[in-house]
């Protein structure tokens, strides 16, 4: 649960006074809370636990971050989910 | 270097390692602080890619392994308690209590859910107003935003029915409380990348130059923890102790300020217990008194539960670096990831579970 991983987010929307992104990890969309890093916009990577941007990430090293968790299979260990 | 075409590039991989064979002069012994360090070294094998008496002892950053046994007995009883849906990661339902755990509580009939996040426990609680529900909320620095955050709204929406049973737990104090145990080897650390991404580098500088070692911020993909070893090593045989930040994509020196003043405003530092290791001042965040109302250690009545550890789980020498897990006589034997004596064989990021799934045959074999 230490995990962090690096997705793109997809559109931003407000619910209960936060602002909540739908976000792609490689195949997997979750809802993710963007209270955290207010600067955000759509198309920009953000590093994600347990549903929470902690910081934003740039395009280049997330996608390689990406790359390498899939290969590890660490992005189904996450979610429980297998990327589509 | 069988493993190295596993790397993300492995011309890069060879290179800091080649780099890091060159600039060793003489035996180190460094404490990888992050659990999810701890299972990419061991999976990748690279500690066995390192120059011979180069060692990593493995610290005690899983927050699985670490959350006391005390508040694992708390949990089962809230858990059990009718009507009661206590929520999870997945990761907490196999540590052992003193006599079960979450799981077995759950398939004796308890509500115990697996959440991804916090907030989908705050979502369970508005759908289930009748019913108190609890979420686990453990963990480091990196998870503590996010429970901070669920409570916030909790409070904020009125939500009373919703409660967390809280153990947080900080990396400074315990890099403190390493340093100050007499049998203490780690003459270097390597700082969890995540953690500092929420708090920034601030902490650091007065523990590396109280305790004279070099600490370098890494990060948790293979090439990330080589290069955070090659720069400790730099450092090491230069006889410098300073901070660095190898992990510079994900962490900036000033951290994240609108986690951290959500966490100043929710939380307030206490003393905490870790299992395996003892009770470290200051070492923790429990809710501060304007949220108190939503400690499930207030609401439900736990305050008597008592706790007692396997008399033969050695976790907590394994959790000072003083021990190897395979060193320990129940290793693989009375001890395995599907019966756990201990928590560092529960989670994956534990250092027992990590030697299990990938040095269990070659460790045989020696
Ligand atoms: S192998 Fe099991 S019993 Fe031994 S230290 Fe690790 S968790 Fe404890």
């Amino acid at each position: 649960m230490c995990l962090a991983v690096p997705g793109r987010i997809l559109s931003i929307a407000e619910a209960d006074g936060v602002p909540m992104a739908d976000v792609d990890f490689g195949g997997v969309r979750k809802s993710v809370c963007l209270q955290y890093v207010p600067d955000a916009s759509v198309g920009e990577y953000v590093v994600v636990h347990v549903g929470f941007a902690i910081q934003l990430l740039d395009e280049r090293s997330a996608q390689e971050t990406l790359a390498n968790f899939e290969k590890m299979g660490l992005i189904e260990e996450e979610f429980g989910e297998v990327p589509r | 270097m069988k493993y190295l075409d596993e790397f993300g590039n492995p011309e890069l991989a060879h290179k800091l390692v080649d780099e890091i064979h060159a600039a060793t002069t003489r035996p180190w012994a460094m404490m990888e602080v992050c659990g999810g360090q701890t299972h990419s070294i061991i999976r990748h094998g690279i500690d066995q890619l390192l120059p011979d008496g180069v060692e990593m002892i493995h610290g005690p950053g899983c927050p699985v392994c670490v959350t006391p046994l005390e508040i694992i007995d708390k949990a089962l009883a809230i858990a059990a308690q009718p009507g009661v849906i206590f929520c999870s990661f997945g990761d907490m339902l196999r540590v052992p209590g003193s006599s079960q755990d979450l799981f077995a509580v759950k398939s004796a009939g308890a509500d115990v859910r697996v959440v991804y996040s916090p907030l989908d426990a705050l979502t369970i609680a508005r759908d289930n107003p009748s019913r108190p529900v609890v979420f686990f909320g453990i963990g480091f620095e990196t998870t503590a935003p996010a429970n901070a955050m669920t409570v916030y709204q909790a409070r904020r929406l009125g939500v009373p029915n919703f409660s967390l049973l809280v153990s947080h737990v900080l990396v400074p104090p315990a890099v403190a409380a390493i340093m100050e145990s007499p049998r203490c080897r780690v003459q270097a650390f390597l700082a969890a990348g995540h953690v500092c991404s929420v708090m920034g580098t601030g902490e650091y500088p007065p523990l590396a130059a109280k305790y004279r070692v070099p600490i370098v911020v890494t990060g948790f993909e293979p090439l990330d923890i080589l290069e955070g070893i090659r720069q400790t090593i730099v450092q090491l045989e230069a006889g410098e102790h300073e901070v660095r930040n190898a992990y510079p994509r994900a962490v900036r020196a000033e951290g994240n300020p609108a986690a951290m003043a959500m966490l100043d405003d929710v939380f307030e530092v206490t003393d905490r217990t870790w299992r395996g290791i003892g009770m470290i001042p200051r070492s923790g965040w429990r809710l501060a008194a304007k949220y108190r109302e939503f400690d499930a250690e207030e609401r439900f009545d736990v305050a008597g539960v008592r706790a007692a550890e396997s008399p033969l789980c050695r976790s907590g020498e394994v959790l000072q670096g003083l021990l190897k897990p395979h060193q320990c006589e129940a290793f693989g034997k009375q001890c395995t990831p599907r019966s756990p004596l201990g928590a560092t064989m529960v989670s994956s990021e534990g250092a027992c579970a990590a030697y299990y799934a990938y040095r269990r045959l070659e460790l045989v074999q020696l």
